[in-house]
């Protein structure tokens, strides 16, 4: 089943874990409702999953629009409701959010890099109900960290953490990993236990928005897959029944795509900072999406009326190879986000896939990770960090 | 499986972080846990809630499940459930 993701790039279709919806039977109503509350981050990790366009959004949903929000998705049906960013810390009436969503039910988690965060907070947000923590980590090592999340966030982020465990909550470290911190797994799972971390999230970095402009950079080898993967699975058994240990191998490695948010309009609702309603957080980039607001329609009527939630629903819209296949059941022919980026048409397979005419894009893109890795330091392109610079110079 | 958890004397309780509640939009019991749910069916929903809303030993909640269900034999389908529920992390053993 699929993650609620975070705004760290693991998001769209990542499988496993603490995120695990156990949900057996096909639901057509919305379950997870993944609240991006502000663009604002301190942090500008080069893997972000935000838009590279982010810094065009000014206006934020008010108080008493998120709040009207969770009830009509709540009144739908979704248990589960994710307050994501940028950095949810940033609003200032987060407290607010977490008190009603969990008055109306919500299970509520927390997706936070810890910056911002205190720890009078931690215990304020406990007194309002919050049921779960996720602090997001770079690195495990304070410079790699810092240098990752390009500000010195590694201590405190330490202290956040020993701050939610004193509390009572259960908590989720999440790791997004990548070339340049994959190496550091063991050091990584140490500092989890360390830490008595309930869940860790080994991330692979997905190639959505920053993270597809860095991919080059960012892609792993494969030496380091195997080796990454070989001690996540030493660690999952010697923690077994203490610590659980989601380990998700990159779909890039991989020849059969992922089951991309559990299929399209099928579980999962994001609305972003300015209202719009997407089916999952990187929709927003297709083309001919409609972006229906929240702000002019109901949760109810742009879940199941509109366009851009119907277009991928079901199997009619897909072309060959998915058409015929008979795995389309089971990866509904894997992220249409990725089908677009990489092949032009939402409606392709997901090039991961190797019966895809188009998989060998997969293949060029791996190599050029490569490559890039094996020039000299000095020769290399730079990560492009995520800030609000940045967008403006690149988000068109 | 391995060793038994629960005898007649523990006291199970829901695990850290899971949370019981009636869904009406699924028309079950379900658990919540962090960024996940599992549903319910009747049987568990029944145990999970009275381990919900009651401290009490594993004897006494099948006393009490006897009396909601006509004395019908179900002591050997509440350790079973109580071991499984153990062993995927939504109960303790106090």
């Amino acid at each position: 089943m699929e993650t609620a993701g975070s705004k760290q790039n693991k998001a769209p279709g990542s499988t496993g874990g603490a995120q695990g919806m156990n949900v057996r039977d096909q639901i057509k109503q919305p379950l997870w409702l993944l609240a991006e509350l502000t663009y604002s981050c301190p942090l500008q990790c080069p893997y972000c999953s935000n838009p590279m366009d982010f810094a065009k959004v000014k206006k934020e949903l008010t108080t008493e629009e998120w709040i009207s929000v969770f009830k009509q998705a709540r009144k739908m049906g979704a248990t589960q409701l994710g307050f994501s960013g940028g950095e949810p810390m940033t609003r200032p009436d987060l407290v607010e959010l977490i008190r009603e969503a969990r008055k109306l039910g919500f299970y509520t988690n927390l997706i936070t890099s810890g910056v911002g965060l205190d720890t009078a907070k931690v215990a304020e947000f406990k007194e309002a109900g919050l049921d779960h923590i996720q602090v997001s980590f770079q690195a495990s090592s304070e410079d790699l960290n810092n240098l990752i999340a390009g500000t010195d966030a590694f201590k405190h982020k330490i202290e956040m953490a020993k701050a939610v465990k004193a509390n009572g909550y259960p908590m989720v470290l999440c790791f997004v990993t990548h070339r340049q911190n994959i190496d550091q797994i063991d050091e990584i799972l140490d500092l989890c236990i360390e830490l008595e971390a309930d869940y860790v999230e080994l991330a692979t970095t997905q190639y959505y928005g920053w993270a597809m402009h860095n991919r080059d950079q960012l892609m792993p080898m494969k030496e380091q897959l195997v080796r990454a993967e070989a001690i996540a699975h030493r660690y999952q058994e010697e923690q077994e029944g203490k610590m659980k240990v989601y380990y998700v191998v990159p779909d890039y490695y991989e020849d059969r795509p992922k089951a991309c948010m559990n299929g399209w309009g099928n579980i999962f609702l994001t609305v972003t900072p300015d209202g719009t309603a997407l089916p999952c957080h990187a929709a927003r980039d297709l083309p001919g999406m409609t972006l229906p607001n929240v702000k002019d329609m109901s949760i109810d009527e742009i879940w199941n009326g509109s366009e851009d939630f119907n277009k991928f629903r079901g199997f009619d819209w897909m072309t060959e190879p998915c058409r015929s296949c008979d795995e389309k059941e089971k990866d509904f022919g894997g992220c249409r986000c990725q089908a677009f980026m990489l092949t032009g048409d939402a409606t392709n397979a997901d090039p991961v896939c190797s019966k895809s005419p188009h998989h060998h894009l997969i293949e060029e893109a791996v190599a050029a990770g490569i490559a890039e890795a094996a020039k000299p330091v000095t020769e290399q392109k730079p990560l492009v960090f995520r800030n609000p610079k940045n967008s403006k110079k690149l988000g068109g | 499986m391995s060793k038994a958890v629960f005898t007649a004397d523990s006291v199970p309780v829901l695990a850290q972080g899971y949370r019981f509640q009636w869904e009406p939009a699924q028309d079950c019991n379900v658990l919540l846990y962090p960024e996940g749910m599992v549903k319910l069916n009747p049987t568990a929903g029944e145990i999970l809630k009275r381990i919900n809303e009651t401290k009490q030993t594993v004897a006494e909640l099948i006393a009490e499940l006897k009396v909601a269900f006509n004395g019908a034999d179900l002591d050997d389908d509440v350790y079973k459930f109580l071991e499984e529920a153990h062993g995927n992390s939504w109960i303790k053993a106090e």
